[in-house]
């Protein structure tokens, strides 16, 4: 293939990819199969690229969320801490782990949380009593809910913490934002509302992939001939794909994230099991 | 100037990253651009992996290259560009907690911050 026939094609599809990963919370990991399955490209440069995409996805679409006061400063900066230490981790374990049982893990982890999507419909009802861990880390805030502002606080913070050191883990080992672990984390673990949970995971993206770019960098997993179409790409991608966020309603949203993570799934366990990936 | 609030911490922190993407964003393009004045010669092979050239792999490399206008080390620099936006944020939510007084959040996201400057100084420096 040429070089600007493969450029100008994986820059479409990042496009593509950059909106989804933006409406869902995903980041731009669903390159990770476009690149492998479509184009043959090996994993650990499909790896790579998607790191970049991913950073690139979560700083550009924070501009959109931040003006509508969705997501949680204070809360992502404190799960934080658990992403970046668990990205090394994962980062330093990539060179050293088989991908095939990574993968089929990965899958089945995305399958679960498609499955426990469904399984709570609404957000929970405020005014519930105050978690103390999470008032003594200012864990609380407010969000434009349907009724005017709603303040919110989270509930079980060690379990939140502990889900967001394994999606940490997960960032840093497969080169994806694991936007689903740390919607899981939020949204199931935490009990805090979708939107925000949504909107937290996508300003915590880029801080956890930025833990172990310097490790992908340095094994030489980001090349630039692939990296450069999938970064401009996702990011325009991104930038339109959060317009429709904002707009969504929860549950259309809910669906949309449910289906994606699970043919996601679906597919990493499949190329797990065959040993594609 | 008053103490900011949370929100008002938000709008600046995304203005600054919306400034580190774009440059990162403008860096890649223009070794994009280079990189494709050979738009119909054959990609390299990308279904074996090679760790590659160790000068597209280090900081100084990259910055070398970048000097001598090689359009992979410009698209490496403006990726560079791309990982320092995330890690500016936190020193830019530092001082935001600080002059919040915030102690509690200038100790978190002070961790926070020497994780990501440890494992970027372990690791292309």
């Amino acid at each position: 293939m040429t070089v600007i026939a493969f450029t100008s094609q994986i820059f479409l599809l990042s496009i593509l990819a950059g909106m989804l990963g933006a409406l869902t919370g995903l980041g731009g990991g669903v390159i990770i199969p476009v690149l492998t399955l479509l184009f043959g490209v090996d994993i650990r440069y499909a790896m790579g690229a998607s790191l970049v995409s991913v950073i690139a996805t979560s700083s550009g679409a924070a501009v959109a969320y931040v003006r509508e006061g969705l997501s949680n400063i204070r809360i992502g900066m404190f799960l934080e801490i658990a992403t970046t230490l668990g990205a090394i981790l994962g980062a330093f374990l990539t060179a050293r782990v088989s991908t095939h049982g990574i993968a089929i893990v990965f899958g089945v982890v995305l399958l679960y949380s498609a499955i426990t999507s469904f399984a709570r419909k609404h957000d929970p009802v405020p005014g519930a009593a105050p978690d103390r861990l999470a008032s003594k880390l200012e864990l609380a805030g407010t969000y434009p809910g349907p009724n005017g502002l709603t303040p919110y606080c989270a509930e079980r913070v060690p379990l939140g913490f502990g889900v967001m050191f394994g999606a940490g883990t997960l960032s840093g080992l497969l080169g994806i934002g694991s936007g689903a672990v740390k919607v899981l984390a939020m949204d199931q673990a935490m009990r805090l509302p979708f939107k925000v949970s949504t909107t937290t995971s996508n300003f915590m993206i880029g801080v956890t992939a930025a833990a172990s770019a310097g490790i992908y960098l340095e094994h030489g997993y980001i090349d630039p001939g692939i990296a450069m179409p999938v970064m401009l790409g996702v990011l325009a991608g991104s930038l339109t794909g959060t317009h429709f966020l904002v707009k969504a309603r929860v549950a259309t949203l809910k669906a949309i994230f449910a289906v994606v993570i699970a043919l996601l799934g679906m597919e990493m366990i499949y190329n797990g099991i065959t040993g594609r990936i | 100037m008053g103490k900011p609030t949370d929100q008002e911490l938000d709008v600046s922190v995304a203005g600054m990253l919306r400034f580190g993407v774009t440059l990162s964003a403008l860096v890649v393009l223009a070794g994009g651009l280079l990189f494709l004045r050979h738009p119909w010669s054959a990609i390299p092979d990308y279904s074996h992996f090679r760790a590659g050239d160790s000068s597209l792999r280090t900081l100084s490399g990259i910055v070398r290259g970048a000097v001598r206008l090689s359009p992979q080390s410009i698209i490496q620099l403006g990726l560079i560009l791309l990982i320092a936006t995330p890690v500016a944020r936190i020193a830019f939510c530092v001082v935001g907690f600080a002059r919040q007084r915030s102690r509690l959040y200038v100790l978190i996201s002070l961790t926070v911050l020497i994780i990501l400057l440890f494992s970027l100084v372990n690791s292309i420096l």
